[in-house]
């Protein structure tokens, strides 16, 4: 306990320089008060319903105790992605956009927090700002896409009949993401905004190795209007929650970007269960402009074309 | 040639709001698909004596004089004496002015004389001239009366003046027929259409007619469509079988089948006969004879071996 | 409104004559090889089976069954193709060669119409006026796409995959095959093609035509034979595409074999599509959008209009003038110009309508058919309804393929929504109401892929189609449709 009770202020030490523990070496030692890590499902923060955690060791040497989710959080996550999946996919784009800009507007209030949770979980300083700084202009990226994606991929079809014919996207549904091993927050931000952003909600697993940037994520979401059950966050282990990910009937979607040949196997053979969209991300540098594209929204986003007649 | 079934009392002024919306493209394809049809052989023979049963040999020009008349009526007789075993046409239909002549011409054959009145076409005048109008008409010897519909007030939306003016002269007809002119060139939209035909049946006609011939477009196949459809729906809720004459357009014997197509596989055995449907036309006849003789002969005509009237 | 007893007879004394399409300009061989490498070769095992017209139960030709060796043989001469010739062939060129085929296809139409019904069943009003123009129209809308990619997906730079594989179904031949061969070689990739075992023909005459245009050997390859074959072809290595459209059952198959692999692949799988009519829709054109969702070829179609759900307070005046519009629809003989309702396409697929029949009364749903007379020959089903059936009859949720109508009644909007979208399937809907803004809840409410509003089975080379959940992955037909066949760089 004593080993978790240090983390956040060795961290905040790292990061700031002269933070509260520099004062503190000074003044009588206090003693930090820790942070609890939990899940993020329908707008709360429970612990796992299975009871088991997995030790996280800091940089600093100190251990953290994550949840390591079940399938049962999966099966609730996902209930709670269906159950805000109507309102947040007819929320107007505008409204989308407008939340996503709280996003990164949440995420650049507390960017030193991250830096050092980035820190904590190994990543060098200067790459943690990077990624930091990446993560927010990646939210503020997709906030601008909100209204301007269906503009870009919709079409009217020029049909040979006296038919007006219109083909526009809308969103697959519950998309169930499985976070890239690396970069930890940006590559969580740079999944989770093309599919939340297009309309879809949806069941995110965090990087095991970045816990910790991953959870406070949530809070920031959680702090900027996104309603709850959009997004759901849950740590644990990809290894046995990729079978339950890719198996769900009630998950239209499904993105990985690890790349195990037999993990991809896994997941396409389970997701034929109930044709889900498979989309693989392997190998996408998510810290290079290539990690973000209109064309990462259209991944989960469904076609629909609408006939009507033309006359009196 | 049975009659139509004659209304003792009109059901009365309709539910405007449960007319049901009529789609011009959805009429149009399902008209496609009926023009679809194949007619040959036996059928098409069967077709062409049919359509020749039902027309209203035509001629409403300001130039009509009784020699005019007289000629027509011939024709009506003798359609073309090459062909034995033809079928009569239906009627001869004319201005109130000559219906005398008509009906002295068609004396002692069951060809029936077919009035047009009520200020025809455009209908422009009071109710008092239009009544006396229809009066000349019957008392001259019409069997028929052919009415058209005041277009100013059905689009001005008084749809009670257009109602009452059909009661008013259907009650001036007495035993001849009224047969109710839309003049849907006019009328604009299909729904207009259907709208008009459900107040023309509602007041008491015995058929229901697109148009005078005076303007284009005349008789076309999804205002026909539409107007059986409503005869169809009134069929079924008042048990009264109401008439359908698509007039103006039609010269073709081609197209008369496939108006016949229509009515079949709209509204069935009980008006495939002239006391249900007519042509209102003057010169489908003898394309439609010539199509006889063409597929009693296999050869193709010429209009110069058929009398004009 | 109050239904009298009135009732309208089209048992009518003037009857249409039989008005059969004329034949005998038509070339069927007795015998069809495999079409490898811009050539017509015999299949490496020998082995051919009949495909039989499924309205006389004759039979109409013989085909090759293709196995592994042609397999290999097809993708490898598709795959040189691609290196030697079709991926580097300058792009406005390349769509020189579909423009081609799609003047060909519309100078022979009228022989590949009476094929396709010899060999499938379907009227040949259909495949005269809708499956030939259409296949025809693909290729010249996809042709037009050849030299014109960098403006289809802005930003990126479109390269061809390379050897797709297609496995077409039964019920579209022709037109499954355009659209699927259409995008991929506007796009630069090479085809092999394997059409469904009863319906081959029109496949194979075809690829007399790509000879015929001088599209270069291997570029497209037709493999006839049965559900191995297209395993087969599946899993091939040289392939780097797939496009399937059949059911979902076999649909879930190939998903699960590609599994592992980088193929790509589209999937236009089933349906049970339904058909909302309002109170306040235009009737008489709702009924007709009802006949032509459900009836249209046989029922054999994907995107039917399979579950009516009708508004209460119309159900009883909608059914009535279903049944009067029904009682004028021609089954028989498919070469008749007056046909509706053709052959069904095969004995087994009657089998399975059948069962569907029987197991609709098992469930208590009322059973109402037609009296139209049925030939002796072949394979018929009379146009059917069910009444009386709820949410949780398989009749309601269970794809048929047949010309069998599964009929509920609805009281709000939100009831509707809520049936029509109470199905694992998403590939199409129909709406019909005379407000707008209603036209535009519903059909952004359903869940589907192709919605039509006021009309039903509306079919364009322009226009994407393709489901949502288990009706299928990507879309075929528009600038959608180039998607599936090109990297994006």
């Amino acid at each position: 306990m004593a080993d978790v009770a240090k983390r956040d202020l060795r961290a905040a030490t790292e990061s700031d320089g002269d933070g509260i523990a520099a004062r503190g070496e000074g003044a009588a030692r206090r003693l930090p008060v820790a942070k609890t890590y939990k899940l993020y499902i329908g707008g709360q923060f429970p612990r796992t319903e299975s009871g088991r955690y997995y030790a996280f060791q800091l940089t600093d040497g100190t251990l953290a105790n994550i949840c390591r989710a079940s399938r049962k959080d999966f099966r609730e996550a996902v209930a709670a992605a269906r159950a805000a999946w109507g309102g947040w996919a007819g929320a107007s784009p505008y409204l989308r956009g407008q939340i996503f800009y709280r996003i990164a507007e949440m995420l650049e209030g507390r960017s030193a927090q991250f830096v050092a949770e980035l820190m904590s979980e190994g990543v060098t300083k200067r790459r943690a700002q990077t990624e930091v700084a990446a993560s927010i202009d990646r939210l503020v990226y997709y906030a601008g896409w909100a209204d301007k994606y269906q503009q870009v991929f919709s079409a009217v079809n020029p049909v040979n009949s006296s038919h007006f014919n219109f083909s526009m996207l809308e969103p697959t549904g519950v998309v169930a993401v499985i976070a890239p091993a690396a970069p930890g927050l940006l590559g969580l931000v740079s999944n989770l905004a093309p599919a939340m952003v297009g309309g879809n909600t949806g069941v995110l697993l965090a990087a095991r190795a970045h816990p910790l940037s991953s959870m406070s994520f949530a809070e920031v979401l959680h702090s900027a209007d996104v309603p709850a059950g959009v997004v759901n966050v849950l740590t644990g282990f990809a290894d046995e929650l990729t079978e339950h990910f890719a198996s769900h009937m009630d998950v239209n979607a499904i993105v990985y970007c690890d790349g195990d040949a037999d993990r991809a196997r896994q997941v396409q053979t389970l997701a034929a269960n109930n044709i889900k969209r498979v989309i693989s991300r392997v190998g996408v540098a998510w810290n290079r402009s290539g990690g973000q594209s209109p064309y990462l929204i259209a991944d989960t986003q469904e076609t629909k074309t609408t006939w009507h007649p033309i006359g009196w | 040639m049975t009659a139509p079934a004659a209304a003792a009392v009109a059901p009365g002024f309709p539910d405007l709001d449960r007319i049901p919306r009529v789609d011009q493209v959805g009429v149009e394809e399902r008209v496609a698909r009926l023009c679809a049809r194949s007619i040959k052989k036996d059928s098409k023979v069967a077709a062409l004596q049919l359509a020749l049963s039902m027309i209203d040999l035509t001629t409403l020009e300001g130039q009509d004089t009784p020699g005019k008349v007289r000629q027509l009526c011939q024709k009506a007789m003798h359609l073309h004496s090459a062909l034995p075993d033809l079928p009569r046409v239906a009627a001869v239909c004319v201005y109130p002015s000559m219906v005398q002549v008509a009906r002295q011409s068609l004396a002692g054959t069951a060809i029936r004389v077919c009035s047009v009145a009520t200020a025809f076409p455009s209908g422009q005048t009071s109710l008092d001239i239009k009544l006396k109008d229809v009066c000349l008409a019957v008392d001259s010897g019409a069997d028929e009366v052919d009415m058209v519909i005041s277009r100013g007030a059905f689009l001005r939306g008084d749809h009670a003046y257009v109602f009452d003016e059909i009661s008013a002269i259907k009650e001036a007809c007495g035993a001849a027929h009224l047969k109710v002119i839309l003049e849907t060139g006019e009328l604009g939209t299909l729904d207009r259409v259907r709208r008009a035909s459900v107040l023309a049946m509602h007041a008491g006609a015995d058929f229901i007619k697109t148009s005078t011939g005076k303007i284009q477009p005349a008789a076309t196949m999804p205002v026909t469509l539409v107007m059986l459809q409503a005869i169809r729906d009134f069929y079924h809720a008042t048990d009264r079988r109401v008439g359908m004459k698509p007039a103006g357009g039609i010269s073709k014997a081609k197209q008369a089948i496939q108006y016949l197509v229509m009515l079949r596989e709209t509204l069935g055995q009980a008006w495939l006969t002239p006391g249900l449907f007519r042509f209102g036309a003057s010169s489908l006849a003898n394309d439609v004879l010539m199509q006889i003789e063409k597929q009693l002969t296999g050869a193709y005509q010429s209009a110069d071996y058929f009398s004009k009237d | 409104m109050d239904r009298s007893p009135s009732k309208l007879s089209f048992q009518t004394d003037w009857q249409y004559a039989p008005a059969p399409e004329s034949i005998d300009h038509v070339r069927v061989n007795e015998r069809y090889d495999l079409f490898i490498d811009g050539e017509f070769v015999a299949p490496a095992a020998g082995g051919y089976f009949d495909t039989i017209n499924p309205a006389s139960e004759k039979v109409l030709a013989r085909v090759a069954q293709a196995d592994a060796t042609d397999v290999e043989r097809a993708v490898q001469a598709a795959s040189r193709a691609y290196q030697d010739v079709w991926s580097g062939m300058k792009p406005a060129e390349r769509g020189k060669y579909i423009y081609r085929i799609a003047r060909a296809l519309q100078e022979r139409a009228r022989e590949f119409a009476v094929i396709e019904s010899l060999d499938g069943g379907k009227p040949i009003r259909e495949s005269r006026d809708i499956d030939i123009p259409l296949s025809s129209a693909h290729f010249f809308y996809y042709a037009g796409w050849a030299d014109k990619l960098e403006y289809a997906f802005p930003g990126r730079r479109a390269k061809p995959l390379g050897v797709a594989a297609q496995i077409v179904p039964w019920n579209f031949p022709l037109l499954m095959a355009a659209w699927k061969i259409a995008p991929a070689l506007a796009c630069g990739n090479t085809v092999v093609l394997k059409p469904a075992e009863t319906t081959p023909l029109t496949a194979l005459k075809l690829a007399e035509l790509m000879q015929d245009v001088g599209l270069p050997p291997g570029v497209v390859n037709i493999l006839t034979g049965a559900g191995a074959t297209g395993a087969a072809l599946v899993a091939h290595p040289g392939i780097a595409k797939v496009a399937f459209t059949g059911s979902t059952e076999v649909g879930r198959l190939i998903q699960k074999s590609l599994a592992g692999t980088d193929k790509r692949y589209t999937l236009e799988l089933g349906g049970k599509a339904a058909n909302i009519i309002f109170a306040d829709a235009a009737i008489d054109q709702a009924v007709e959008g009802i006949i032509n969702g459900i009836f249209f070829n046989q029922g054999h179609v994907c995107c039917a209009g399979s579950r009516l759900l009708v508004q209460e307070s119309v159900a009883d005046e909608v059914i009535s003038k279903l049944k009067d519009r029904m009682e004028t629809l021609i089954v028989g003989d498919p070469l008749d110009k007056n046909t509706d309702i053709g052959a069904i396409n095969s004995a087994q697929q009657l089998a399975t309508i059948e069962s569907y029949l029987a197991m609709g009364r098992a469930e208590g749903a009322q059973l109402y058919q037609t009296s139209a007379s049925l030939p002796e020959q072949g394979y018929w089903c009379r146009p059917t309804l069910f009444t009386g059936v709820s949410q949780s009859n398989r009749v309601v949720q269970e794809e048929i393929f047949g010309p069998v109508l599964a009929i509920q009644t609805f009281r709000t909007a939100a009831e509707a929504l809520d049936k029509a979208n109470n199905t694992p399937y998403g590939l199409s809907g129909g709406v019909w109401t005379d407000k707008g803004a209603k036209i535009f809840k519903l059909t952004q409410g359903i869940r589907a892929g192709v919605i039509w509003a006021n009309t039903f089975n509306k079919f364009d080379p322009t226009a994407p189609f393709g489901g949502y959940k288990e009706s299928g992955v990507g879309r075929e037909g528009g600038l959608h449709g180039l998607t599936p066949y090109v990297e994006l760089g």
